[in-house]
C-alpha cells in the first residue's frame, strides 16, 4: 500500500466536496438545515417549554399482579412529555384518537403483569419468558408523535422492568435497562436526532454513485487504471475520504443539532463511538453506490438507482421510520435502523459504550458495511468498470 | 537504460464474442522512435494501445514493453509509459496543475522533481498564466493541453498519444506537436495515433497502418508513398484502406 498515493486520491475527493456545489449542498448543506428546521420547530430554541403528546391508555392487564401495570402508567405518567389520560371503554377511546383528542392510544395487554414477573423470575433466562405486546395507535396525522412517543413509550417500559435487573440484555419489551434518559428532559427533537445523523450518512449512496459514473464516463478511472496505483489503494482512498465526510458531516449536524437545544446524555467515550459508528455506516454506503455505479448507465440514472438503496433505509431506520408493527419488522433488514438504535442508546439512553446493545447493534452495521463494500467492489470491478 | 526494442507486439490477436479486433499483429518499435499508429475508425488502434497500456488482456500473443511482458509485468510497465486519451480525461473541480500534480503523485515521483516537471511542462504548452484555473473553466484546446502534461507528469520513457491533437485550432496544434517533437529529441518512444496524415508524415519515423486488425502497411511515410507511387501519406492512406466511410457505434 502506498499511502502518499491514497492521501493524494483522498484530497482530491475532499476538495471535490467542497468545490462541487451539487455534492456540498447533498451532504452538509441539506443535513444542516434539515436539523436546523426540526430543531427549530420541535426543539427548545427560545424557551424552555416541552412538546406535549396526549396519550391514552387502557389497562386491560388481568394478572394476579397489578403493581407492573401500575408502575408502567405512573412512570408513563411522570414524563412531562406525555399527558396520560387512563380509558375504560375501548371505543370511547379510539373516538378521541379518531378526533385527535389524543395523539396515541395503548392498550396494556391482559397478561402484562405474568409477563413482567416472568423476566423478574429469570431475568438471564429468556427462553422462560413469557413474551408480549403492547398494541400501539398513533394519529397517522402526526409523524412527530409516531416518531416520539414509541422511544418514551419505551423508556417508560425499560424503567418498569429495569430497576430491579440492570444487568439484563434483553427485555420481553427489548429495552436495555442502565443509564436510561428522564423523559421530561426530553423534547420531541432530541429523539429524532439520531436518526438525523443515519439520515444524513445514507446520501453517500448517491454521491459516491454518481461520482464512479462521472469518473467513468470521463475516462478517469481508466486513466488511474493506467497508472500504478493498485485498486486496492484506489478503493481506500474512497473509504477513507467517505468516512472522514460522513464525520464531517455528522460533526456539522451535532453541532447544529447542539446549537438548537439537543443535549447528549453521553460522555466522551460515548461521542467518539457515535462518530465511528458513522463511520462505519459510511462504507455501508460506499459499498451501496458501487453497487449503484455498476447498474447505471449514466450519473442520470445513478441517481435514479440510488433512491432503491436511500428510500428503504430512510423510511425504516431513521427519524422519518414509520411506527407501525410491520415496519419496524421489516426495518430489521436495513443498517440505518442499527445505527439509529445504536445512537439512540449512546446520545440519549446514556448506555456505555460496553453495553451488550450498542455492541450488538455496531456488529450488525460493521457485518452490513463489509458485506456491502465487498459486494460492491467485486461488482463494479467485474461489470461496472468498462 | 531502456532496451533497444521499446515495444515488442508478437503475434496479438483480440476477438470479441463472434469479432475479431486484432489478428496475429506483429510490430517492434525502437527505443527513441516516433512511431504512427494510423487506421479508419474500428480499426483496432484503440484495442491496440490499450492492450499496450495493460487495460486489456490480449486473447492470444504476446506484448513486451522495455523488456516486461504486460500481462506479468504490468506494474513495471505502468511506472515506464504515459498515456494521453483521445478524450480528456481531467478532474473538472481541481485546477490544471492540480491535475497534473494528482497523476504526478501517482506515479510516486520525488516532490522537487515534479515540481519542475509540471512547472515546465506547464510552460511548455503555454498555460502558465491559466494553471490555477479549474479545468471546468478551461477551453477545449486548453483542457486537451493539460490532458498531455498529465500523461508526461512522471517523465516516461515510452509516450502512448492517442489523436493528441484532435479538434485543436493550428496554433494550439503547433505548440503540442512542438512538445512531441521535444519529447523525442529526449530519446523518448512516442506512439502516435491520429486522424491527421499530415501530423503523422511530419512527425513520424514510420507508420503502421491497420484496417480491419491486420497491419496492412509498415514502413517510414517517405518510404510508403514511394513504394504506393502516391504523392501524400494520405493517398496511401486511402489506396490502402479504401474510401468508404467507416463510423464506429457508440
Amino acid at each position: 500500500m502506498n499511502f502518499p498515493r491514497v492521501s493524494s486520491l483522498t484530497k482530491k475527493e475532499q476538495k471535490k466536496l467542497l468545490r462541487e456545489p451539487a455534492a456540498l449542498f447533498l451532504i452538509i448543506l441539506f443535513p444542516i438545515a434539515l436539523t436546523l428546521a426540526f430543531g427549530v420547530s420541535f426543539g427548545a430554541v427560545g424557551g424552555t417549554s416541552a412538546t406535549t403528546y396526549q396519550v391514552g391508555v387502557i389497562n386491560a392487564d388481568v394478572s394476579p399482579n397489578h403493581s407492573w401495570s401500575q408502575h408502567f402508567v405512573a412512570n408513563l405518567a411522570a414524563s412531562q412529555i406525555l399527558k396520560v389520560t387512563m380509558y375504560t371503554d375501548e371505543a370511547a377511546a379510539h373516538a378521541d384518537l379518531a378526533q385527535g383528542k389524543i395523539q396515541a392510544l395503548i392498550v396494556i395487554p391482559a397478561n402484562f403483569g405474568i409477563s413482567c414477573d416472568s423476566f423478574a423470575a429469570a431475568p438471564s433466562d429468556a427462553t422462560r419468558w413469557i413474551a408480549t405486546s403492547i398494541p400501539l395507535y398513533c394519529d397517522s396525522g402526526s409523524m412527530f408523535a409516531t416518531q416520539a412517543i414509541p422511544p418514551l413509550l419505551e423508556q417508560a417500559l425499560a424503567t418498569t422492568l429495569s430497576g430491579a435487573h440492570t444487568a439484563a440484555v434483553a427485555l420481553p419489551v427489548q429495552i436495555e435497562s442502565p443509564s436510561l434518559v428522564q423523559a421530561t428532559e426530553r423534547s420531541a427533537f432530541d429523539y429524532m436526532v439520531p436518526g438525523i445523523f443515519a439520515y444524513a450518512v445514507i446520501f453517500l449512496t448517491m454521491t459516491v454513485a454518481q461520482s464512479f459514473t462521472v469518473d467513468r464516463e470521463k475516462g478517469l478511472l481508466r486513466r488511474i487504471g493506467i497508472t500504478p496505483t493498485t485498486p486496492t489503494e484506489f478503493m481506500t482512498s474512497q473509504s477513507v475520504a467517505n468516512m472522514g465526510i460522513a464525520v464531517v458531516q455528522v460533526a456539522l449536524v451535532f453541532a447544529v443539532a447542539f446549537a438548537v437545544g439537543f443535549r447528549p446524555n453521553a460522555a466522551v467515550p460515548g461521542l467518539v463511538l457515535a462518530f465511528g459508528i458513522v463511520a462505519i455506516f459510511a462504507l455501508c454506503n460506499v459499498g451501496f453506490g458501487l453497487i449503484t455505479a455498476t447498474v447505471a448507465k449514466s450519473p442520470g440514472s445513478a441517481t435514479g438507482i440510488a433512491f432503491l438503496f436511500i428510500l428503504p433505509q430512510m423510511f425504516l431506520g431513521t427519524f422519518v421510520a414509520a411506527a407501525s408493527s410491520g415496519v419496524q419488522a421489516a426495518a430489521k433488514f436495513v443498517p440505518s435502523y442499527y445505527v439509529t438504535d445504536a445512537l439512540t442508546s449512546l446520545l440519549l439512553r446514556g448506555a456505555p459504550v460496553t453495553s451488550p446493545l450498542v455492541l450488538k447493534d455496531i456488529a450488525v452495521v460493521v457485518g452490513f458495511s463489509f458485506v456491502a463494500l465487498v459486494v460492491g467492489v467485486v461488482l463494479f470491478r467485474r461489470y461496472g468498470n468498462a | 537504460m531502456i532496451a533497444k526494442k521499446a515495444v515488442v507486439i508478437d503475434h496479438l490477436t483480440k476477438t470479441f464474442d463472434d469479432a475479431t479486433a486484432l489478428a496475429d499483429l506483429n510490430v517492434e518499435i525502437k527505443a527513441g522512435e516516433l512511431f504512427g499508429l494510423l487506421g479508419p475508425n474500428g480499426a483496432g488502434k484503440t484495442t491496440t494501445i490499450n492492450i499496450l497500456c495493460g487495460l486489456q488482456e490480449p486473447t492470444s500473443g504476446s506484448v513486451r514493453i522495455c523488456g516486461f511482458d504486460v500481462g506479468n509485468g504490468t506494474r513495471k510497465v505502468k511506472e515506464l509509459i504515459g498515456v494521453c486519451p483521445q478524450e480528456p480525461a481531467l478532474y473538472s473541480y481541481l485546477t490544471g496543475r492540480e491535475n497534473v500534480e494528482l497523476f504526478g503523485s501517482l506515479y510516486s515521483v520525488p516532490k522537487d522533481r515534479m515540481r519542475k516537471n509540471i512547472d515546465a511542462l506547464i510552460e511548455k504548452i503555454g498555460l502558465t498564466e491559466d494553471a490555477n484555473r479549474r479545468v471546468s473553466k478551461y477551453s477545449g484546446g486548453m483542457q486537451r493541453r493539460i490532458n498531455l502534461a498529465v500523461a508526461l507528469v512522471h517523465d516516461p520513457d515510452i509516450v502512448f498519444l492517442d489523436e493528441p491533437t484532435a479538434a485543436m485550432d493550428p496554433q494550439s496544434r503547433h505548440a503540442v506537436w512542438d512538445v512531441i517533437r521535444d519529447l523525442n529529441r529526449q530519446g523518448k518512444t512516442i506512439i502516435l495515433t491520429t486522424h491527421y496524415m499530415e501530423e503523422a508524415e511530419q512527425l513520424c519515423d514510420r507508420v503502421g497502418i491497420i484496417d480491419h486488425g491486420e497491419l496492412v502497411a509498415l514502413d517510414s511515410p517517405a518510404q510508403l508513398k514511394a513504394q504506393y507511387c502516391e504523392e501524400t501519406l494520405e493517398d496511401v492512406f486511402i489506396q490502402l484502406t479504401g474510401k468508404r466511410i467507416r463510423e464506429e457505434p457508440k
